[in-house]
Formats: structure tokens, sequence, C-alpha cells
């Protein structure tokens, strides 16, 4: 048996997410049991598992998309109070505009796929209230420039883009409005692995120059270990284990977590 | 002298539950080292040195004993240290250099070695500067500061590797068998960044396969073997 760790004691902000006791079954199937889950401010919290673990659910309960039978969920924001999952739909729909942005494994959920590139990027900031073209315009050029988005493009629909260059443009959709909580479900699944490299490079230069907090869901496990700090092991709807990355990926302590991390490649 | 860590009765071994098996590391391992002292770890393959080290940085969770680290925030066990604690820690007061580069695809060798000054506040164009600066001191030609060392040699990584992992000074720094794979120049340069971090007062722990270099910088030895005396004095080794 390993130590029982202690409560923080150094660092003294709270988590910026805390999700606690969360459950949701569809059914007979009990998608996820019980879960709590923390991220602190600049954090990137990476959640493993394989498929039906629970780890998209739990990902889209943090978007506000799925709402638990049973749990609270806070962020540690001005202006937000309160456990969110009781926000009504109107003001669910404007803190996930405002405060997060999501990017997900198939774009056709994120994006308007026969829309503009840029459009698809003003869209998010139209929904926060914003009704200037020029600002629209400029605001959308800068978010897609940040994610890396070849501006010559702009105009260009998804539907046109490689899969590589659609992440893209959910990633600038994500960001325009600079959100608090960035979250992401399976972004570089499908992609070619030089263009994963590339979406994962542009994702760590994102979190180290905007210090966004991230919660990113994956079954590969490289792309945790390049992203994330700590991580957390989802198996059948359960948190198994929890740790720094290098300590899970190192010296994982639950069966469960040993299996999968000898099995990577 | 100033303690930066006291190490009590520390035990580590590993459960490999596919094997249903208990793998032993090490046990009831003590020993303190204070600022700017510089302890050689000592031991056959298999000793367990390694796994010291990184049971000391928590890639490893100990199974029992403490780890008493005198941070700036006061003394913290970081065998029970939280994960945040211990991520801000290494952020901050506490390196590992390991004979190892991870380098991630294309990102630029200086980009690479200016990371842990960016993430302690550093602006981009300073951090970018201390960091060509550490590359050149390492002997990596001014060509390459801009490419991605994923297609390097593994010499010519293991060189961005230190200058990355020395480039801050730390409180406490962990050293993996560091010069393995280093040419004579690259060896010369690491041994003085050293002597220069020891000077500034870094507590230092180390496993050299090729002690020779850094033979003038140890204070003492302890030595992992099982019952062996458990610490030398510098003067009366033989290594």
């Amino acid at each position: 048996m390993t130590l029982t760790l202690d409560a923080p004691r150094i660092v003294e902000t709270r988590p910026l997410l805390e999700v606690h006791g969360v459950s949701k079954s569809y059914g007979t199937v009990q998608a996820v049991r019980n879960v709590s889950a923390h991220a602190y401010p600049g954090e990137v919290l990476g959640i493993v598992g394989e498929s039906g673990s629970g780890k998209s659910t739990l990902l889209r309960m943090m978007n506000l998309e799925e709402i638990p039978e049973t749990g609270s969920y806070t962020l540690d924001l001005p202006d937000v109070s309160g456990n969110l999952f009781e926000l009504d739909r109107f003001a669910r729909r404007m803190l996930c505009a405002t405060k997060i942005g999501i990017v997900y494994q198939n774009p056709h959920l994120g994006l308007l796929m026969k829309h503009s590139s840029s459009g698809n990027v003003a869209e998010r900031l139209l929904v926060a209230g914003e009704r200037s073209f020029a600002t629209l315009r400029q605001a959308a050029t800068e978010a897609l420039e940040a994610s890396e988005f070849p501006l010559d493009r702009l105009d260009a629909p998804p539907i046109e883009l490689s899969g590589g260059m659609q992440q893209r443009v959910q990633l600038a959709k994500a960001i325009a409005l600079e959100p608090a909580l960035l979250l992401l479900d399976e972004p570089t699944t499908g992609l070619d692995v030089s263009v994963q490299a590339l979406v994962l490079d542009t994702l760590k230069r994102l979190q180290q120059d905007r210090q966004i907090t991230m919660v990113i869901v994956s079954h590969d496990l490289g792309v945790i270990r390049t992203l994330a700090d700590r991580v957390m092991v989802m198996r059948r709807g359960e948190v198994v284990e929890t740790g720094l990355a290098d300590q899970i990926f190192q010296d994982p302590q639950h069966p469960y977590t040993q299996q999968l991390v000898h099995a990577k490649l | 002298m100033t303690q930066v860590l006291e190490i009590d009765r520390l035990k580590k071994g590993f459960s490999l539950h596919h094997l249903d098996k208990d793998i032993p590391a090490f046990e009831d391992v003590s020993f303190s080292v204070a600022a700017g002292e510089f302890v050689l770890l000592k031991g056959a393959n298999g000793a367990g040195k390694s796994t010291l080290l990184r049971t000391l940085y928590r890639s490893y969770l100990p199974l029992a004993g403490e780890i008493r680290f005198h941070s700036s925030h006061g003394v913290i066990d970081l065998a029970r240290a939280a994960d945040v604690d211990v991520a801000h820690l290494r952020r901050t007061e506490i390196g590992f250099v390991t004979q190892f580069l991870t380098a991630r695809p294309r990102v630029r060798a200086e980009a690479i070695v200016a990371e842990p000054l960016r993430l302690a506040g550093w602006e981009p164009e300073a951090a970018l500067d201390a960091a060509r600066k550490a590359l050149a001191t390492f002997g990596v030609k001014p060509d390459l500061w801009a490419a991605y060392p994923t297609t390097f040699s593994g010499g010519e990584q293991q060189k961005v590797n230190l200058a990355r992992a020395l480039i801050l000074p730390q409180k406490l720094l962990m050293l993996d068998e560091p010069t393995a794979s280093l040419d004579a120049n690259a060896r010369r340069a690491l041994v003085a960044r050293l002597k220069e971090l020891k000077d500034q007062g870094t507590a230092m722990i180390g496993v050299f396969h090729h002690p020779d270099d850094v033979m003038h910088l140890i204070d003492r030895i302890v030595d992992l073997t099982p019952d062996a005396v458990p610490q030398e004095e510098r003067d009366d080794v033989a290594l």
C-alpha cells in the first residue's frame, strides 16, 4: 500500500473546476458512478480510459450538455456561483459561450460544416452578444491565427478542409472568447500522426501562452502524456486512479492502469 | 549547514498485478543533504539508485518513510505532499536531470530550453536569450537552435536536455546519469555548470556511472547496497 496524500499546503488557490459526486445512467447502464474531479487554474487534467469508461460523458457534463442525476459542479470565477447543474437553459448557454470552450473529436458536432470557417468562429461571439461586423471579423481572424489556421482560407467552409484544419477551426471557436476552461474530447483521434503532432503543439503553446485550464479526454496515452499535468484513469464509469502524469505512466498503482500503460506501444 | 532534504526510513517497491508479485526496490534509506552539498549514490546495478531519485521526485510513490524538503514555503513531506504541491515545487524549486530528452515534435531546441523560464514567469524574449546562451555553453551550434531536436543525434539531444534542465537554479537537483552519451566538451560544460549551481547553494543528489568527472564536487557518498555501511566520508572511499 502506498501512503495517503495530504491536502495541498503550498498551493493556496482553489481549483478552478470542481465536480463532485456525479452519477448518470442511460437506461440500465450506469455511465458515470459517483465521480469527483478537479482542475487548478492553468492545469491540464487528462482523463484516460477505454471506450465506455464514462470519460466523454463526464466531459459533456463539464460542458453542461449532460446533466447528471446527482452531484455538483462549480467553477471558481468572478460572477459564477452555485451548482452549475442547477442553472436554467439560457444561463447554461451563456455560461458555456463565455467561459467554456470545447473541441470535439467529430468536427460535425462543433461546426456548421457549410458555413465559412471565420463565420463559425464569429458565431460564438454573436451568442455572447457582439454585433459589430468589423469586430466579429477581427476577433475571428485573431482566434484562427492563434490556432495556426492559414488565413487565406478564412472563408472556406469546414467541409472543404482537411481533418487537421477542421480541428483548428473548432479550436479557434473554442478560444475566441478567451474561455477560462477548455475541454477537449479526443481532439487528435483520427488525424494523421504528423497532423496530430501539429495540433498537440498548438494546444501546448496555447496552454503556455494563455494559462488556460484544460481537461482533455483521450484513449491515446501519448496525447495525454504530452499535454497533461495530472491524469485521472476511468473504468466502467468510475475513477480507479489519479496522480501526476509521470507517476501514472511510470508507477501505475491500480491493476487496470498497469494493464493500460503496459499495453502502450 | 542549512538542511535542504531529510530522507527518513524511505521504502519503495512495486506491485506487479499481472504477475501477482511484489518487487522490493529499497527500504530503510535515511540521509540528509544540505545546501550546496553534492551527494553521490553508489550501488550495483539494480541497487535502486535511479529508483530512489524518481521516488524523491515523486515520479514513483513511496511505500513508507518521509522525505522532508525544506521548501521556501516551509518543511513539506514529499512522500505525502498533494500532487498539485509537488507540481508547483517541480516548477520552482526541485529539478531533475535525466539521460533522455523528451522532445516534443515540432518544438524548437531554443523553445524547449526556454520553457522552464517561461513557466517561471520570464518574458518570451529574455527566456529565449538565456536559452541560446545555455545552448552555446553546452556546445550546440547556432544553426541548430531553431531546429527540432527530434531528429538530433543522441549526444546533441542530451546537450539540449541538459541546457533545459540546468537553466533555472533550483534548491534541490537530482541527476540521473547526465554524462551518458556526452562528448568531452559537453561534459566539461556540465561539470562547470554543476559547480556554479553548487556554489550558489543548490543541493544535489546524483547517480553517475563514471563519476570521475564530478569527483571534485562530491561531498558524500551514500551506498544503497543492502547491508552496506550507510554513509561514507568522501576521503575514505575508493570507487
